[in-house]
C-alpha cells in the first residue's frame, strides 16, 4: 500500500509510471478490501484529499501550460480507474453483506410455534353434512324435526299397533308424564311423517338427525345417536327405484365399486321390506358386506296417516346410522369414542370426513 | 330360533355335507339373520367312547382326598384295540384316575381318551398322577359340554342307556349334529318351529318340503273329553284371548323314565334343557310345530278348566315358584281351585306334572297376541309360549300337537291316550286378498310371470284364485301376518329374490337446496371451527341442577324442565334447557386425561316446555288425522330451539419456542358469540349481563336489535368453577342460535364505498367508571353525525392523572364525506359535535 503518511513524497502528474503504481496499489488495496468498513479506510487512503492521487493531481495546477493537458488526461483516466474499482467493489461487498445477514438471519423452520389453535368439526356432523350434500345433488330437500315428539308421529302415524314390542319402555325414552304420550323420538321416521303431512306430493326429502333410545353405553351401543333416513313419495315408485338410489349413494359415499344387497325383513312402516347391507371394498380386513341399515317400500298405512291415497301414490323410505357409518367407512372400532368429546377424536379429522 | 340340522332332515332336503353355515346362508336369502352356530365338535374332539369299568380301587391321600384308581375296558372283550397313539392301551383297558364317587365297578361311563379335546381346550393325555399313569378321564356332562351337573361323573344307565363297550359316545349324545340359530323378525311366528323353517328352507333352495303336521293323525273330532269352557268377559280390542283349546288325556304314564337321548340331543341344540319326559316332549312339539303346549298332572286338577281374565287381588304361583299378583287383564286358566296357569306365558306350579304323576291332561290353545304380549310384559316373564303366541302361533295346529305330544307321551312314557278328548272354540274368518294381475311387478319393478306369482304363492301355502282383475288369494293359517297386496307381493318377490330387483334411478322435481336455515347453522358451526374451536356432541340428559344452574337466567322464574319418566340414571333424570353441562363434562373428561387448554362448542337442541305438554290421547293409526287433533299433536310438541354454546379455559395456543400462549378471558366469550352474529350478518348488542352461572361482574347479555335477550358470555362463575373441578377463569357464551338466524335479513343492502381521503381524529374521555364503554362510544357515534365513517376504542386507562372513580377512554374516530375531501375544520367540528354528546350524557371531559 502506498505510504499516504504526511511527508511522503508526492508523485509527479507526469510521473506515469509513479501514477500508475499508485493508481495499481490502490487497485489492489481495493481488492484486498474485504468488508465496506475497510473498502471504507481504503476509499480515504487511496482517493481522499491525502491520497497520493488527489496530492497528485492537485499538483496539475502548478504544472506548466503546456504540461497540463497530458497530466489531466493521466490523472483523470487513472482516478477513473480507482473509483470504478472501488465502484464495483463496493456493489460485491454490499451483496456479499446483503447476503450474509440473510444467512444470518436463518431460523429453524422445523421450531416454528403453533400460534393459532386449529379447530375441528365432530366427524359425524361432518358426515351429515356431506350425506345431506349428496341427496341434495339429486335434488332431494332436507328436513328436520324435533328431538322430544309426539308418540303419534313416532309410532301410530309409522303403522306401529299400540302393543308393538319396539314401543316398550324399555327401548323408548318417555317423557313425564307417560299420560301425555310424549318420549324421545327413537328414530327419524317422524320427520317423515311430518314431511308428508306439510308438504306436496312429490316428495323427496332426507332427515338426518338425532335419536334416543334406551341402550346402555358401551362400544357399539349408545343412547343417543344420528340417523338419515330418506323418503320419497311419487307416482310409480318402486323397488327398483329404492335400489336405484340407495346404489347411486352407496357409490357417492364409498367409491364406484361400492354395490348394495338387499335382503328381506319386516319394519312396520314398510312393505315389502329390506335390509341394506353394503359392499364395502375398503373395508379394514378386506373387502366384505356390511350391515348398513333398513329401507323398504312405504307401507299404505302410513300413507294414509299423512291423508296421501296408495292407490295413487308409492313411496320409498331407508335409514342408516351415521355412526355405523363412520364406525365402518372410518374405521372407529369404539363407539365410546364419538360422545366422549375427547378433543383428540374430533381434531384427528379436522374438517374433513 | 335355534335349528338342529338333524331334525331340520327330517322334513326338508338339507344336503348330507351342509354345515350350519350353509344352511344359515341359504336362510338369510328369505329374509332370517345369521346369528350363531351351535356345533360341539368345535370344542369336543375324540375320541370319547363308552367303557366300563372293570375296577376301582380307593386309595386315600394325604391331602385328605380319596381317589378311585379304575381300570376301564374300551373295547369289547376279545377284539383289538383299533386306536392307536400315545397313552392307548393296546389291551382295551385304560387305567384312569378318578376323583369322582359316583359310580361302582361294572357302571358304564363315557371315556375320554388321550387325544381327545374337550371344551375349555383341554388336552387329555396319559398322565402321572397320584402314583398312577393315568390314561384318559371318565368324563361328568360340564366336562363333555353337555349339562352343568358336575357332582360326578356321567353314569349311561342312569340315563338308560346300555350301549355295547367302545361305542363312539359322541355320536351315542348326540354330538355330531350342530344347529344354526337365526334371527326371526317379529312378523313371522311360524318360523319359530322346525316346521316354519323347513318350509322357508325349502323355499330358499328350491327342495321339497314335508309338513310335519301331515305326519300326525289326529282326530276329526273330538268329544267327551275334559271339561273346558271359554269364558273371556273382557277381551282386547274385541278379539277373546283364548279362541280355540285342545285339552286331551294320557294315563298311566311313567314320568321316570329317562328322555332318549335323540329328543335331549335336540332340545339341547335348540337351547332347552332337559327337565323329565313329560315335559321335553311339550317342548319338543312345541319347537318341532311352533305350538305351545302344557301337561297338567290331570290327578290335581279339580273341575272344569275354565280360561278367563283375573278377577280383582287373584294370585298364582307359577311354575317358577314365585308367586305373581294378576291384573284383572290376565288371561288365566282356572280350575275350581282357581288360577292354574297365566294363558300362554307361564303355568302354575300347584298342577305341575312331577315324577309321581300317571295321568296328564295335554293342553294345546291359541290366545289372541295382544292379550299374551301384554300379560308377558306385565310380569316380565318372557317364556318360549309367549314369544310364539305374541307372535302368532297357526290356529289349525292345535289338534295336531297335541296329538303329536299323545303319541309321544304313549311311544316314550308307556301311557295310554284316551279315546275322549275336547276341542272347543271358534275358528278366525278366512280372509282373501285380492292381488291386481300387475299390482306386484309395478310395486318391486321385476316384470313377474303369472307362473311366478301363482308359483310363489302356492309355495307358500296360500289358496290363490284367477279372476278378472288378478288374484284372489287365501292366506294359509299360519300366516295371519299377510293381509295386504302388499304383503303378498313382498313374499313373490322374497322368493323370487331380491337380488333380481333392477336398479333404477328417480328423479325428484327441482329442488331448492338447502334451507336458509340449514345454511345459517352449518355457517357458524363451520364459524367457530375456523376460528380454532372444537366441536362435540354431548347427551341431553343432564340432572335438575344443571338446568337450574344454566337454564333461564331470571331469578325467581319457573325453571321447568322436562323429565324423563325412565332415565338411564335418576342423576340425569332431565332434558337440557342449556348445551353448558355437556361441554363442561366434556372438558372435565378432557381435563382428567390432561389436556388443559380447551375451547369446545356444541350446537344442539334444548328442550323448554311451554304451556301444555303432550296430548291426553293420540289418534288412531292408518288416518289422517282431523286438522284440529294435528294441531293439537303438534302444539303438545315442547319448543326445542337450536343452542350454540362454547367453552375456553386455559390458553389460546399451545406453548412453544418463541410464543407466549394468551390465556383465554372473557372477552374470547364474547368474541366466540359475535363471530356467530358476524357470519350471520346480525348486529348482537352487548350490555353488562346477570345470569347466575356467571361472574357477577363479567357476564355479557347479548341482545338483537328488537331487545330480545339470545344469550350469555363470559367468564364463569368462580364458585361454579370450583363446584365443578374447573380451571379458574373458564369462560363460556351460549346463544338462541335459531332466534339469530330469523333476525337475519334476508337481503343485504349495498352500502356507498367512498374514494375520498380520510380524517382520523382521536379523542381521549374520562368519565365515571361504571359507564360502559359501548354506551360511550354510541354517543360519540350518534354526536358525530353523518361524517362519521368508524369509531373504535382502542385504550382504557386508569391510575395516574385520572381522579379516583373515573376512568379515561381512548377513541379513535374516521371521518369520511362521500361527496368531496374534508378540511380538517369539518373534521374537527363533528368531533366536538360527538364529544359534546358524550359530555351531555356522561359528564365526559377530554383529557
Amino acid at each position: 500500500m502506498t505510504d499516504t503518511l504526511p511527508g511522503a513524497a508526492i508523485p509527479n502528474p507526469l510521473d506515469e509510471a509513479a501514477i500508475t503504481a499508485a493508481v495499481e496499489a490502490a487497485v489492489a488495496a481495493i481488492a484486498a478490501a474485504s468488508s465496506l468498513e475497510e473498502l471504507k479506510a481504503v476509499r480515504l487512503a487511496h482517493t481522499g484529499e491525502k491520497s497520493p492521487l488527489s496530492l497528485a493531481n492537485r499538483e496539475i495546477g502548478g504544472l506548466a501550460k503546456e504540461h497540463k493537458a497530458a497530466a489531466g488526461k493521466l490523472m483523470g483516466a487513472s482516478r477513473g480507474r480507482v473509483n470504478q474499482a472501488l465502484t464495483a467493489r463496493t456493489a460485491e461487498l454490499e451483496a456479499e453483506n446483503d447476503a450474509r445477514i440473510l444467512v444470518e438471519e436463518t431460523v429453524d423452520v422445523t421450531a416454528a410455534p403453533r400460534r393459532r389453535r386449529a379447530g375441528a368439526r365432530h366427524p359425524l356432523s361432518t358426515l351429515q353434512d356431506r350425506v345431506a350434500d349428496i341427496f341434495v345433488g339429486m335434488g332431494w330437500e332436507i328436513a328436520e324435526g324435533p328431538e322430544v315428539e309426539s308418540e303419534w308421529f313416532n309410532f301410530d302415524a309409522l303403522n306401529f299397533k299400540p302393543d308393538h314390542p319396539a314401543r316398550e319402555m324399555q327401548d323408548t325414552f318417555f317423557v313425564e308424564p307417560p299420560e301425555a304420550h310424549l318420549l324421545m323420538r327413537t328414530h327419524t321416521s317422524p320427520v317423515q311423517v311430518r314431511s308428508m303431512l306439510e308438504r306436496e306430493v312429490p316428495i323427496y326429502v332426507l332427515c338426518p338427525g338425532k335419536v334416543f333410545r334406551t341402550d346402555e353405553l358401551d362400544a357399539t351401543h349408545t343412547p343417543v345417536f344420528h340417523q338419515f333416513e330418506g323418503l320419497a313419495i311419487d307416482k310409480n315408485l318402486s323397488m327398483a327405484d329404492l335400489r336405484g338410489t340407495l346404489e347411486h349413494f352407496a357409490r357417492q359415499m364409498f367409491g364406484e365399486e361400492a354395490s348394495i344387497r338387499l335382503r328381506p325383513n319386516y319394519f312396520p312402516f314398510t312393505e315389502p321390506s329390506a335390509e341394506l347391507d353394503i359392499w364395502h371394498p375398503g373395508a379394514k380386513g378386506g373387502p366384505r358386506w356390511i350391515e348398513w341399515g333398513g329401507c323398504g317400500m312405504v307401507n299404505p298405512n302410513v300413507l294414509r296417516a299423512a291423508g296421501i291415497d296408495p292407490e295413487e301414490y308409492s313411496g320409498f323410505a331407508f335409514g342408516m346410522g351415521i355412526e355405523r357409518t363412520l364406525m365402518f367407512r372410518n374405521e372407529v372400532s369404539d363407539m365410546r369414542d364419538m360422545i366422549e368429546g375427547d378433543v383428540r377424536f374430533s381434531e384427528h379429522f379436522g374438517m374433513e370426513i | 330360533m335355534r335349528i338342529p340340522l338333524s331334525w331340520l332332515r327330517e322334513f326338508a332336503q338339507v344336503p348330507a355335507g351342509a354345515s350350519a353355515e350353509d344352511v344359515m346362508t341359504d336362510l338369510v336369502k328369505v329374509g332370517f339373520e345369521e346369528e350363531a352356530v351351535h356345533r360341539p365338535t368345535d370344542t369336543l374332539q375324540g375320541p370319547v367312547v363308552v367303557g366300563q369299568v372293570l375296577s376301582l380301587v380307593k386309595e386315600p391321600q394325604s391331602n385328605g382326598k380319596t381317589i378311585n384308581w379304575c381300570q376301564v375296558r374300551v373295547v369289547p372283550e376279545g377284539q383289538e384295540q383299533t386306536l392307536t397313539g400315545k397313552g392307548i392301551d393296546p389291551s382295551g383297558v385304560q387305567g384312569i384316575v378318578c376323583g369322582a364317587h359316583n359310580f361302582v365297578a361294572g357302571d358304564k361311563v363315557v371315556v375320554t381318551l388321550p387325544g381327545a379335546v374337550l371344551p375349555g381346550d383341554f388336552h387329555i393325555s396319559a398322565r402321572k398322577t397320584y402314583g398312577h399313569l393315568s390314561a384318559g378321564m371318565i368324563a361328568s356332562v360340564r366336562e363333555l359340554g353337555i349339562g352343568e351337573d358336575h357332582d360326578g361323573i356321567l353314569v349311561l344307565s342312569r340315563i338308560g342307556l346300555d350301549p355295547e363297550i367302545g361305542t363312539d359316545a359322541m355320536e351315542l349324545l348326540g354330538l355330531y349334529d350342530q344347529a344354526a340359530e337365526i334371527n326371526v323378525t317379529p312378523d313371522r311366528g311360524y318360523a319359530f318351529s322346525i316346521r316354519g323353517v323347513a318350509r322357508e328352507y325349502a323355499h330358499a333352495t328350491g327342495t321339497s318340503f314335508t309338513d310335519p303336521a301331515s305326519l300326525v293323525t289326529a282326530p276329526a273330532e273330538l268329544s267327551g273329553g275334559y271339561g273346558v269352557k271359554l269364558n273371556d268377559d273382557a277381551p282386547i280390542y274385541g278379539k277373546p284371548g283364548c279362541d280355540r283349546f285342545v285339552a286331551r288325556t294320557v294315563r298311566g304314564v311313567d314320568a321316570t323314565r329317562p328322555t332318549p337321548q335323540w329328543m335331549v340331543s335336540r332340545l339341547r341344540l335348540a337351547g332347552i334343557r332337559s327337565i323329565s319326559l313329560p315335559v321335553d316332549i311339550s317342548n319338543y312339539v312345541m319347537l318341532e310345530l311352533g305350538q305351545p303346549n302344557h301337561c297338567y298332572d290331570l290327578d290335581k286338577l279339580a273341575g272344569d278348566i275354565v280360561v278367563r281374565r283375573a278377577v280383582p287381588g287373584e294370585k298364582i304361583v307359577t311354575l317358577d315358584g314365585k308367586e305373581r299378583a294378576l291384573d284383572v287383564e290376565d288371561l288365566l286358566i282356572t280350575d275350581d281351585s282357581g288360577a292354574i296357569g297365566i294363558a300362554g306365558v307361564m303355568g302354575g306350579a300347584n298342577t305341575e306334572v312331577s315324577d309321581s304323576t300317571t295321568n296328564i291332561l295335554v293342553e294345546a290353545a291359541h290366545f289372541d297376541e295382544v292379550s299374551i304380549a301384554r300379560a308377558r310384559r306385565r310380569h316380565k316373564l318372557p317364556s318360549e309360549a309367549s314369544k310364539r303366541f305374541e307372535r302368532g302361533v297357526d290356529w289349525q295346529i292345535a289338534g295336531i300337537a297335541a296329538q303329536r305330544v299323545v303319541d309321544l307321551l304313549v311311544d316314550l312314557a308307556g301311557g295310554t291316550a284316551d279315546e275322549a278328548g275336547t276341542d272347543v272354540g271358534t275358528a278366525p274368518e278366512t280372509v282373501t286378498i285380492e292381488l291386481p294381475a300387475a299390482f306386484a311387478s309395478e310395486r318391486i319393478g321385476i316384470d313377474f310371470s303369472e307362473e311366478q306369482i301363482v308359483g310363489c304363492l302356492e309355495d307358500l301355502g296360500a289358496a290363490v284364485e284367477k279372476t278378472e282383475t288378478g288374484y284372489r288369494v287365501t292366506a294359509p293359517s299360519w300366516r295371519q301376518d299377510l293381509e295386504t297386496k302388499e304383503d303378498l307381493s313382498e313374499e313373490i318377490a322374497r322368493l323370487v329374490g331380491y337380488e333380481n330387483i333392477p336398479a333404477t334411478l328417480p328423479v325428484a322435481p327441482p329442488g331448492r337446496g338447502l334451507t336458509r336455515t340449514q345454511q345459517q347453522k352449518r355457517r357458524v358451526v363451520q364459524a367457530l371451527a375456523d376460528a380454532g374451536l372444537t366441536e362435540v356432541l354431548s347427551y341431553p340428559f343432564v340432572s335438575k341442577a344443571a338446568n337450574d344452574t344454566f337454564g333461564v337466567a331470571e331469578e325467581g322464574a319457573a325453571r321447568t324442565a322436562i323429565k324423563l319418566a325412565n332415565p338411564i340414571s335418576e342423576e340425569h333424570g332431565y332434558l337440557r334447557t342449556s348445551v353448558l353441562p355437556g361441554l363442561i363434562e366434556a372438558a372435565r373428561r378432557n381435563l382428567s386425561r390432561g389436556f388443559r387448554d380447551l375451547a369446545l362448542y356444541e350446537a344442539g337442541l334444548v328442550f323448554l316446555p311451554d304451556g301444555k305438554l303432550g296430548t291426553e290421547s293420540i289418534p288412531p293409526l292408518g288416518v289422517r288425522p282431523a286438522p284440529e287433533v294435528l294441531d293439537g299433536l303438534f302444539d303438545g310438541v315442547p319448543d326445542q330451539p337450536l343452542h350454540l354454546a362454547a367453552l375456553m379455559c386455559g390458553h389460546d395456543s399451545p406453548a412453544a419456542a418463541g410464543h407466549t400462549p394468551r390465556q383465554w378471558d372473557w372477552a374470547d366469550a364474547l368474541d366466540a358469540a359475535r363471530l356467530v352474529g358476524d357470519v350471520l350478518g346480525v348486529e348482537l348488542v352487548i350490555s353488562q349481563g346477570s345470569h347466575q352461572a356467571f361472574h357477577p361482574g363479567r357476564a355479557a347479555q347479548l341482545a338483537l336489535r328488537s331487545g330480545e335477550v339470545v344469550g350469555y358470555a363470559g367468564e364463569l362463575h368462580p364458585k361454579l368453577l370450583a363446584a365443578h373441578d374447573m380451571p379458574a377463569r373458564s369462560v363460556a357464551m351460549e346463544l338462541d342460535a335459531d332466534a339469530i338466524f330469523e333476525a337475519a335479513a334476508d337481503v343485504i343492502v349495498a352500502k356507498h364505498i367512498s374514494g375520498f381521503p380520510v380524517a382520523t381524529q382521536d379523542v381521549a374521555l374520562v368519565v365515571p367508571r361504571e359507564v360502559p364503554a359501548d354506551a360511550v362510544l354510541a354517543a360519540l357515534r350518534e354526536g358525530a353525525g353523518e361524517l362519521l365513517e368508524d369509531v373504535a376504542l382502542f385504550d382504557v386507562y386508569v391510575g395516574k392523572g385520572i381522579e379516583d372513580g373515573k376512568k379515561s377512554l381512548a377513541f379513535g374516530l374516521r371521518f369520511r364525506a362521500t361527496d368531496r375531501t374534508l378540511t380538517a375544520d369539518e373534521a374537527s367540528e363533528a368531533r366536538e359535535a360527538a364529544v359534546a354528546v358524550a359530555a351531555e350524557r356522561f359528564g365526559a371531559v377530554q383529557r
